[in-house]
């Protein structure tokens, strides 16, 4: 059986709604400082911090993966809280360049 | 999409609804079906063409969700097919402690395969802070606002993890959106029970607690650290494990960032209120033995 009619949504069609314009400041990752723990990705409220792989160094004969954060400004709000929790203070609050005076 | 709920739904900033609802699902990889009654997490995740789900979801009322999660765990027994997933219900508090207590206790005696989940966020939030039963005392709402005479509202936070017990259901436990890790350990060990499971986790609300959108995270740890929220876990009737706290707070550090107990420090009652707050912090902490 196959519903269509009435109220269907589709699964993620929240994507439609790009929310990245509501808040003042946006997060700036230092890739220095940042270690790829994914904390902020764990915590993150809308779902637009990743770990991704950008590389592989050896460490002690063993190949390791160099893990860095990426974020999606298209749908960031600005909220604070992966600054708040990041254990290496990676991730700084900076207020977004249309809102400076 | 890892956390099987999407970017772009309409949560305020910093809200830990979304926090709670991905670990969830995360751990569960996806495989459940969604019952969620209206709430908050309602409002913001399935307006109309723009579902931020990626698992089967349905809306029910508000007092239904129990009876609704037991009706497809029943189809889903029929028909053979018990394997495709797990059935979850994302509650409110006012939902599970109020409006739908009566088929949540229904579902607990018929001891349905249903994992509830309550998110506490500790007042009807969606409506702009009413009070619920699970609002705890000195709360300063829209319906129990502090005034001359009133210190915000009078009486006691409901145990429903009491509630959940006495109704002998093999899984009880509460969390925090504070430590998602623990999140989700909780609900990989809650589906391995046959039954009903209840977890009821800590959402701290931005805009009826009167927080900073990066505060939420704090004060949901601050809650657990003062013992006002402890964090238990019951398997089978027996408390198996609780967070133990290193060095309790007093409860003020916990009240005190909070707009909605500001009043407290400066109302002529306030006193008593934060008196039995903390009396109420000692009980759990003597209680549940969280002290190191």
């Amino acid at each position: 059986m196959k519903i269509t009619l009435g109220a269907v949504s589709k699964p993620y069609s929240a994507l439609k709604m790009k929310t990245g314009d509501w808040g003042t400041h946006w997060p700036k990752v230092d890739e220095e400082l940042c270690t790829g723990c994914g904390t902020c990705e764990m915590f993150c409220p809308d779902m637009c911090i990743e770990v991704v792989k950008v590389g592989e160094e050896e460490v002690n004969g063993k190949i390791k993966e160099i893990k860095k954060v990426k974020v999606n400004y298209d749908y960031c709000k600005g909220c604070g809280l992966c600054a708040e929790v990041c254990p290496t203070n990676a991730i700084k609050m900076e207020l977004k360049d249309i809102y400076k005076v | 999409m890892k956390f099987f709920f999407s970017s772009g739904h309409g949560a305020c900033p910093g809200c830990s609804l979304p926090i709670a609802v991905k670990n969830v699902l995360y751990a569960l990889e996806g495989k459940c079906f969604v019952v969620n009654p209206t709430g908050c997490l309602e409002i913001i995740s399935s307006q109309y063409d723009r579902s931020a789900w990626g698992v089967p979801y349905i809306h029910s009322v508000f007092e239904n969700a129990a009876a609704v999660a037991a009706g497809i765990d029943a189809a889903l027994k029929a028909l053979g097919r018990k394997d495709e997933g797990h059935v979850v219900v994302f509650a409110g508090d006012g939902a599970t402690a109020d409006i739908g207590i009566g088929c949540l206790s229904g579902m607990f005696d018929r001891n349905h395969d249903v994992l509830y989940i309550c998110l506490d966020n500790e007042a009807y939030q969606n409506t702009g802070n009413q009070q619920s039963g699970l609002t705890p005392p000195g709360s300063n709402t829209t319906t129990t606002p502090a005034g001359k005479i009133l210190p915000g509202k009078i009486g006691r936070k409901k145990d429903m993890v009491a509630f959940a017990l006495a109704h002998k259901i093999p899984y009880v436990a509460t969390a925090s959106v504070a430590y998602p890790t623990d999140i989700r350990r909780k609900v990989k060990r809650a589906v391995e029970f046959e039954g009903a499971k209840y977890i009821q986790i800590l959402c701290p609300c931005v805009t009826g607690w009167g927080i900073n959108s990066n505060e939420t995270i704090k004060v949901a740890k601050l809650a657990v650290e003062t013992a006002l929220y402890p964090i238990v876990e019951y398997e089978n009737g027996e408390l198996v494990r609780v967070r133990k706290i290193k060095e309790r707070k007093p409860v003020e550090e916990y009240l005190k960032i909070q707009r909605r107990f500001r009043h407290l420090f400066k109302h002529p009652k306030g006193k008593e209120i934060i008196e039995e707050l903390q009396r109420i912090a000692d009980e759990n902490a003597k209680r549940f033995g969280l002290d190191e």
